[in-house]
């Protein structure tokens, strides 16, 4: 089990969660796991089947395409932050 | 009861001393040696030892170990004469300082000898009493503030971000601020723009800035530029020479265009970007760090991108990310403390928590990587409607 951070913009696709808790061993378990419960996020984060290439995740703090991707095995109590750029500055 | 000269000549038994010829060849060989300045703000003003540090005789016990915390560094103590500078050393030897030696003959026997000799510009008594509070901190003090004159920072958006780090840049004697922004200031800014204000309604935010700027310190200069960023007028803005971009644009395509001009150019980039109740702020040091392609290869879509006039932002949020802003520049224009190159700090204003992930360099990246593959300026606006072309 995972805690996972939802960045603002996806929030309004999961009922307004900060974040939510995620069952897996990997990273792309967990974000499978979360696919499952809120399809709208498929599109959002993978590109066929991949992490999207706007979108960085971090399992505690380091990006995981430093480590090994959706691969990055995933500790109890570890968590992730799902981080889309952001512009804005005004 | 000593007389002076008796009290003096045994502070001189008891210290070390060399002599002008030698203190020249310690400072021509850079072993290390420190030079330390004891005597009267005026002589100092009047020329030192290159590289010396002032720490005028009556505060050297208070200042001293702020100013060098290392109490085995080589110092060299040196006054006009000798004497003064003899009494210093002993102190200095009581405080623990364990390499101290006296400068014998002192700044008028370095003189006699040819030495070189830096005349220090001096801030005004007005500059003293303005910036007096940065003159107390040792990572700052008179140097500092110096070269925070002579500092030119680019703003990059006169909006959210570049109102508090403006305000805060410029109150603290940043000499040149650039400000690049083509909007005028409509009501629905002044909710978070703090650098404007009701009675600027239409009118052109850099010159709205400019005047608040230079209200609060007559010292800066404002160089506005009312235009936006393009790859068309990005060479002009940046051929005036900027040491710092703060980058408070809002739009994917700046992000980029400020990103790859800044990597070409060799100009640090404080990095800040905000929504609703969070923020982000980073530092690109081209070189030396990461730079914004190297966390952001691709803009997001834009349903994945809505920006604060969209989505929304907490008024304050801005005030936080811009003000951590301002403080990064002011410590790159320091060489002072740790920047936050290789390191993106996320705010979350909701519940109020700090968080910190690394940004490595891609070595990939096709601005900043080992075999670049963008080197010139590319239809930024293009590059942001089609972010999968280069995954």
């Amino acid at each position: 089990m995972a805690a996972v951070r939802i960045p603002p913009m996806l929030r309004a696709d999961v009922g307004g969660a900060r974040e939510l808790d995620a069952r897996g061993d990997t990273v792309g378990e967990v974000i499978d796991d979360l696919v499952d419960r809120y399809p709208v996020l498929g599109g959002q984060l993978l590109d066929d089947g991949e992490l999207a290439s706007y979108v960085n995740v971090y399992l505690d703090g380091e990006d995981i395409r430093t480590r090994d991707g959706l691969d990055t095995p995933v500790r109890a109590g570890e968590s992730l932050i799902l981080l889309p750029a952001m512009a804005g500055g005004v | 009861m000593a007389t002076y000269r008796e009290l003096l000549a045994r502070v001189k038994d008891e210290i070390d001393e060399i002599s002008t010829i030698e203190a020249h060849e310690r400072l021509e060989s850079s072993g290390g040696s420190l030079f330390v300045d004891v005597r009267e703000p005026d002589e100092w003003e009047e020329g030192h030892i290159p590289g010396a540090i002032y720490t005028g005789r009556g505060r050297l016990e208070q200042r001293i170990e702020g100013l060098v915390p290392d109490k085995t560094r080589e110092l060299v103590v040196y006054c006009s004469a000798g004497s003064r500078s003899a009494f210093a050393a002993k102190v200095l030897e009581e405080l623990g300082y364990e390499n101290v030696v006296n400068l014998a003959g002192g700044f008028a026997d370095w003189k006699r000898n040819g030495f070189d000799v830096t005349i220090p510009r001096v801030l005004s008594p007005e500059q003293r009493t303005r910036y007096s509070r940065h003159l107390l901190i040792p990572e700052v003090g008179e140097d500092g503030q110096q070269r925070l004159l002579d500092a030119r920072v680019l703003l990059v958006g006169a909006g959210g971000l570049g109102s508090p780090a403006s305000l805060y840049l410029a109150a603290a004697g940043v000499g040149t601020l650039g400000i690049v922004d083509a909007d005028v200031v409509d009501e629905s800014n002044l909710q978070r723009q703090i650098v404007h204000s009701t009675e600027r309604l239409g009118e052109p935010k850099v010159l709205s800035a400019k005047r608040t700027l230079e209200g609060l310190n007559p010292d800066v200069r404002i160089v506005p530029f009312q235009e936006r960023l393009t790859s068309d007028n990005v060479e002009r803005i940046l051929a005036d020479g900027w040491d710092v971009i703060v980058d408070g644009a809002d739009n994917f395509p700046t992000r980029y265009l400020v990103n790859d001009a800044s990597v070409w150019h060799g100009i640090p980039v404080v990095h800040g970007s905000i929504f609703r109740f969070e923020g982000q702020v980073t530092v690109f040091t081209p070189g030396a760090g990461p730079c914004y392609r190297c966390l952001f290869p691709q803009p997001p879509p834009p349903e994945l991108a809505p920006s604060c006039a969209e989505g929304g932002v907490l008024g304050v949020l801005p005030g936080i990310i811009g003000s951590i802003q301002a403080n990064e520049a002011l410590k790159l224009i320091l060489d002072r403390g740790d920047s936050l190159a290789g390191r993106l700090l996320l705010f979350d204003a909701l519940g109020t928590t700090l968080d910190e992930v690394t940004v490595r360099r891609n070595p990939d990246c096709p601005v900043c990587g080992e075999s670049p593959t963008i080197t010139d300026y590319v239809d930024y606006v293009e590059f942001c409607s089609t972010p999968l072309e280069l995954s």
